[in-house]
C-alpha cells in the first residue's frame, strides 16, 4: 500500500508544510506519493519531486484547481484515493477545508491535527486547545489525516521522483472563486519561521506594531499577534497565533505585551525557546517563558533593538 | 429561507480542563457547560440574517444528552424560532454527527446551514465539511463575512495568507470563524420568551442513522508541562542570554 500527501502550495512554490506532512506520511505507510493540484504549477511538482524518499508526484494542472476550492479538490482526491491506505494533508486552511469532505465521501472518520505517529494505526492529537492529548487508534479503514506541521521535521531534499500528469476530475460547479485579499510580506511565513515575534493588546495601537516589525526585520523573524491584537484591528487576521489561528513552534518565540491566555499558549507553547516581555509580572505567559522580562515594552523594545547593534 | 443552526454543548471556554486520573478522558463532573463559542457566532449570524429579512425561520439543533436542552435554550433566547434535540448519551464522532444532521436537513429542507468551524472540546474542525459532502452541497468554511445574494451566498473566508471570497450556490453550508460577528447577550425578556419556544425531542432511531464511533481512544493524558525559566533584569541582558543560547 502507500500514502498520498496533498501538497500545500501557491501555484509557484511548494510550502514547507508539505515536506513536514511527508515526514508524517512516511511513518504510516510507504511509498509516499504527493498530489500537486493547481494551475500552471508544474514547477511546484518539480519541487515536490525533489523531496527525499518520495516515489511519485501526481500533477493535476487545470484552472479549476487554481484557488484550491474544496468541492473540485475533494473530487480530485477521491478520484485517486483507491490505491492508498492513508491520505494526508497539512492542517492548513486548505487541508482543513478539503480533507473532511474527502473523508465523509469515503465514509471514514478523519483524524485531525496529529502531533505524532505512534504506529501505523495509532496517533496522538491535541484536544481542548492542547490542554489534553488524545491517543487514538484507527484500524480497518482508510486513514484520512491532517497533520499539525509544527510537530514534524521537514523531509529534506535529495529525491528524484517521477512526475505523472493525471486527468482532472469532475467539477461539481457548486462554488466559484470571487477574489482574495492576501497580505504581502517580505518577512518569513509564520508557520515556517525560525523566529517569531508576536505582539498583544499591550502594543495599544496599529502604529506601535512598528516597534515589533523593526526587531523582526533585524532578526529575520515573522510577526505574529494575539487574538486581542487582531480583534482590536492592530494587525490582519492571518497573523493570529493560537488555538484557532496559526500553530507555531519556532526556535525562538518572543511574546511582547501578551498576557498568555490559554488560547494563545495553545498556539506557541511548543516553541523551543520562549521569551516574554510584559509589564504585569503576574501574566500567565511568564509561566511558560524561558526568559521573562518584566518591563514596559515601550522602553524594553527600543533597548532590545539597540542591544542587537552591539 | 429556513436556516438550520447545529449547536454543541461543550465545557465552558473559561474552565480549566482536568484529565481523569485513569486517563480515559477529561473530567466533566460538576463542570460548567456552555454553547460552543463558534456555534454561538453561528446563531448570531442566523439571527442577523433574519433581522435583515434574508431568513424566514431559524431552527437550532443539538445532538447530545438531556443537558443539551440548556444549549438550545441559549440559542432560542438569542433569537432562534424553534429547536430540535436529538437525544444521545455517549461519544459521537464528527462523521456520525454529520450523518444525523444530514437526516435533519433532509427533513427540514433549509436553504442554509450555519455552524461553528470547530468545537472547542475535540477541536476536530470536520462536521461542516462532512455535512456538505454528504448533502453534495458547497461549503464556505472559516467565514469572516457572509452575504446572501440571489440563489447564492458570498462567503469571505479566513485563509492562511489573508482572506478569500467564494460564491456558493444555495443551499450551502457555512462554518463560522471568530471575527464573523460578536454574539449578543440574550435579554431577560428574551430568555423568558425562549422558555415557551418549542424543543422537539428526537432519538437517533428516529433518523435510522448508524453513528457508532470508529476510532478508538486508547488514552487521554496531560501535555508535558513547560516550566518557567529565569527572569532577566533588562532588554540588554535578554539579548545577551539569547546570544549565549545561540538562538539569535
Amino acid at each position: 500500500m502507500a500514502a498520498l500527501v496533498l501538497a500545500e502550495h501557491n501555484n509557484s512554490s511548494l510550502d514547507e508544510a508539505t515536506a513536514k506532512t511527508v515526514t508524517a506520511a512516511a511513518q504510516i505507510s510507504l511509498p509516499v506519493h504527493i498530489l500537486v493540484a493547481g494551475v500552471n504549477c508544474a514547477g511546484v511538482a518539480g519541487q515536490a519531486a525533489k523531496l527525499a524518499g518520495v516515489e511519485k508526484v501526481l500533477l493535476a494542472d487545470d484552472a479549476r484547481y487554481a484557488n484550491f476550492l474544496a468541492e473540485p479538490m475533494a473530487e480530485l482526491v477521491l478520484s485517486r484515493a483507491a490505491p492508498y491506505d492513508a491520505i494526508l494533508a497539512p492542517a492548513t486552511a486548505n487541508g482543513k477545508n478539503i480533507l473532511p469532505r474527502v473523508a465523509a465521501k469515503l465514509d471514514v472518520p478523519q483524524i485531525s491535527e496529529i502531533l505524532a505517529v505512534e504506529s501505523a494505526d495509532v496517533f496522538r492529537r491535541p484536544i481542548y486547545a492542547g490542554n489534553a492529548i488524545q491517543k487514538v487508534e484507527a484500524k480497518g479503514f482508510k486513514k484520512i489525516i491532517t497533520v499539525r506541521v509544527a510537530a514534524f521535521a521537514a523531509t529534506p531534499a535529495g529525491g528524484n521522483a517521477a512526475i505523472e500528469t493525471i486527468p482532472v476530475a469532475g467539477d461539481p460547479e457548486l462554488s466559484r472563486f470571487v477574489g482574495e485579499n492576501l497580505s504581502r510580506s517580505e518577512r518569513p511565513e509564520l508557520t515556517g519561521a525560525r523566529i517569531v515575534i508576536s505582539g498583544g493588546r499591550g502594543l495599544q495601537s496599529k502604529d506601535n506594531f512598528a516597534l515589533i516589525e523593526r526587531i523582526a526585520d533585524r532578526l529575520g523573524a515573522a510577526v505574529g499577534a494575539s487574538r486581542a491584537a487582531v480583534d482590536a484591528g492592530f494587525v490582519p487576521n492571518d497573523r493570529q497565533v493560537g488555538q484557532t489561528g496559526k500553530i507555531v513552534a519556532p526556535e525562538l518565540y518572543i511574546a511582547v505585551g501578551i498576557s498568555g491566555a490559554i488560547q494563545h499558549l495553545a498556539g506557541m507553547k511548543d516553541s523551543k525557546v520562549i521569551v516574554a516581555i510584559n509589564k504585569d509580572e503576574g501574566a500567565p505567559i511568564f509561566g511558560v517563558a524561558d526568559y521573562g522580562l518584566v518591563a514596559d515594552l515601550f522602553e524594553a523594545l527600543p533597548e532590545f533593538e539597540k542591544a542587537l547593534d552591539r | 429561507m429556513k436556516v438550520l443552526v447545529p449547536v454543541k454543548r461543550v465545557i465552558d471556554f473559561n474552565v480549566a480542563v482536568r484529565v481523569k486520573a485513569d486517563r480515559t478522558g477529561v473530567d466533566l463532573t460538576n463542570v460548567k457547560m456552555s454553547i460552543n463559542p463558534f456555534d454561538e457566532i453561528a446563531v448570531e449570524e442566523a439571527v442577523r440574517l433574519k433581522e435583515k429579512g434574508k431568513a424566514s425561520e431559524i431552527i437550532a439543533v443539538s445532538i447530545g444528552p438531556v443537558g443539551a436542552q440548556e444549549t438550545l435554550r441559549t440559542a432560542l433566547a438569542m433569537g432562534a424560532d424553534r429547536a430540535i434535540l436529538v437525544k444521545h448519551d455517549g461519544e459521537l464522532e464528527p462523521l456520525g454527527v454529520a450523518k444525523i444532521l444530514k437526516a435533519v436537513a433532509m427533513e427540514e429542507k433549509p436553504g442554509l446551514v450555519i455552524l461553528g468551524k470547530q468545537a472547542i472540546d475535540d477541536d476536530c474542525n470536520q462536521v461542516g465539511q462532512m455535512l456538505a459532502a454528504l448533502l453534495d452541497w458547497p461549503q464556505g468554511t472559516f467565514a469572516a463575512k457572509v452575504e446572501i445574494e440571489e440563489g447564492s451566498i458570498a462567503v469571505t473566508r479566513e485563509v492562511d495568507g489573508g482572506l478569500q471570497t467564494v460564491s456558493l450556490k444555495l443551499p450551502a453550508i457555512v462554518t463560522t470563524d471568530l471575527r464573523l460577528n460578536e454574539p449578543r447577550y440574550a435579554s431577560l425578556p428574551n430568555i423568558m420568551k425562549a422558555r415557551k419556544k418549542p424543543i422537539a425531542e428526537k432519538t437517533m432511531a428516529d433518523y435510522g442513522v448508524d453513528a457508532a464511533p470508529r476510532l478508538k481512544v486508547l488514552e487521554v493524558r496531560e501535555p508535558e508541562k513547560r516550566r518557567a525559566g529565569a527572569r532577566v533584569a533588562s532588554a540588554t541582558e535578554l539579548v545577551g542570554k539569547l546570544r549565549e543560547r545561540g538562538v539569535i
